[in-house]
């Protein structure tokens, strides 16, 4: 009986496959990356390397010593004090104490500060709250400390917000008026974003961290590009990291453009030059794991979108390796077997700038 | 908790506990990539890049260079403090340094 290595579905669960089964599952899937993407597939070279790091017989295995990248971080301090909606772990504990902790007892290479609700819009009324944890936290810290929260236009449609919600307007065939909400949702998210961190750097913000850009669609995506653009016009040493709510662009309006591109139905290594255009120093790609299938199908998958966006990009690429993406399985309490791997392929195959 | 943790374990440059925040201040305040980002904070310390996250070289040298060390350090430069000397050692404008000159009127 051919030996058999132990892997992880995209759900986390654990299981058995001979190098034939992981071979074959790591062409799959980088051929699926391929054939949406219209990219280059991995290299034989490249599939043989990955099924070398997913065959390896340590529980926890690190790139090569000289090949560490900066490891970003997002949802601020919700980590430690949020509850399990965030996959927080509940420990009380105020947001300095929780940078500090992330700076001083983990080791992050950067960390950002955010609010408990972590979206721009429910940060409006409490801004003043938010400039003084920043003004805080900054005399504190000595690692870079952005202000981080969600775009998340969602909430701009009833019954959260203003404008009606166009999943109902296209239900009654009101094409017109749903496109009309959702470039008005556009323009506010790209005001409100603008005034907070407007703020928020005026209280020494190192920069922003747009957190799932493109999580409500196109139109999402169209808000927070322009609210990049104004915020580099106006703050040209502004830190701005900006990471992808999904793999592809949801054409939820489908018309929309940026820079002449129609945003609906991009992959990350199309999102990557406007994210750039419209000024950011970070993007960061992202690529969905399949809960149905294996680990290395879906890290084949992973580094074959990544490899694309790090080549088409002439800013430095933060891969999203959180929960469900860049990899990693879907599961709150991912096996830290399948995170160093897929943490180890991302860097050493993708070429990766940085997590 | 474990899933950033296994990340910076795994691939990171482990902050200040070696050169992982300057790096990273080079990608965010410069949109330097990896590689040149590396090469310029190994320059500006007069190391190798390949030192950059060795603990043991960086411990000492931020120590010395009085930007910031992991451990609590009586007297040591911490927060704003270590900021004011990093922006000098990247030759760099740090947001909150700008803010605390202009409180300060230093």
């Amino acid at each position: 009986m051919a030996k058999e290595y132990a892997l992880r579905m995209g759900d986390g669960k654990r299981i058995f496959l001979s190098k034939e089964k992981i071979l074959e599952e790591i062409e799959a899937g980088s051929a699926d990356a391929a054939d949406l993407g219209e990219i280059a597939g991995l290299s034989g070279n490249e599939m043989d390397k990955l099924a070398e790091i997913l065959m390896m017989p340590g529980k926890a295995v690190s790139v090569e010593q000289g090949m560490e990248v900066p490891v970003t971080h997002d949802i601020g301090t919700l980590r430690l004090d949020g509850d399990q909606g965030n996959s927080g772990v509940g420990i009380p504990s105020s947001r300095l104490v929780g940078c500090m902790m992330h700076e001083r007892a983990f080791g992050a290479d950067t960390m950002e500060l955010g609010h408990i609700d972590y979206s721009y819009k429910p940060v409006k009324p409490v801004v003043a709250n938010e400039t003084q944890a920043m003004e805080v936290c900054q005399q504190n810290m000595t690692i870079p400390l952005f202000y981080g929260a969600m775009p998340n236009m969602g909430l701009y449609y009833t019954p959260d917000g203003p404008f009606e919600n166009p999943g109902d307007l296209m239900k009654a065939f009101k094409i017109q008026e749903a496109w009309d909400s959702m470039e008005r949702a556009a323009e506010h998210l790209t005001r409100d974003t603008v005034w907070v961190m407007q703020k928020l750097m005026a209280s020494g913000a190192d920069g922003v961290n747009f957190d799932t850009m493109g999580a409500a669609g196109d139109a999402d995506m169209y808000g927070t590009l322009h609210a990049v653009e104004a915020l580099r016009k106006e703050f040209p040493n502004m830190y701005i990291e900006v990471g992808m709510a999904g793999e592809c662009v949801l054409g939820m309006h489908g018309e929309l453009k940026y820079d002449g591109t129609t945003l609906a139905g991009l992959w990350p290594h199309k999102q990557a030059p406007l994210v750039e255009k419209a000024g950011a120093s970070v993007f960061g790609p992202v690529c969905n794991t399949n809960t149905s299938k294996t680990s290395a199908w879906n890290l084949a998958r992973s580094v074959t979108f990544m490899k694309a966006a790090v080549e088409a990009s002439n800013i430095p690429c933060h891969v999203d390796m959180g929960m469900g993406v860049g990899g990693i399985p879907m599961l709150e309490t991912p096996p830290i077997d399948a995170v160093t791997r897929a943490s180890k392929a991302m860097v050493e195959l993708a070429g990766v700038d940085g997590i | 908790m474990g899933m950033p943790i296994s990340h910076i374990m795994a691939s990171g440059m482990t902050g200040i506990r070696a050169a992982g925040d300057l790096v990273a201040r080079m990608e965010f305040s410069k949109k330097m990539r990896l590689k040149e980002a590396k090469e310029y904070v190994a320059k500006k310390l007069g190391v190798e890049t390949g030192d950059l996250s060795d603990e043991y070289v960086m411990r000492e040298l931020r120590e010395e260079l009085d930007i910031g060390v992991i451990t609590s350090v009586p007297t040591a430069a911490k927060g704003i403090a270590a900021k004011m000397n990093i922006e000098k050692l990247l030759d760099i404008k740090i947001n909150s340094c700008d803010l605390f000159r202009k409180q300060t009127g230093l």
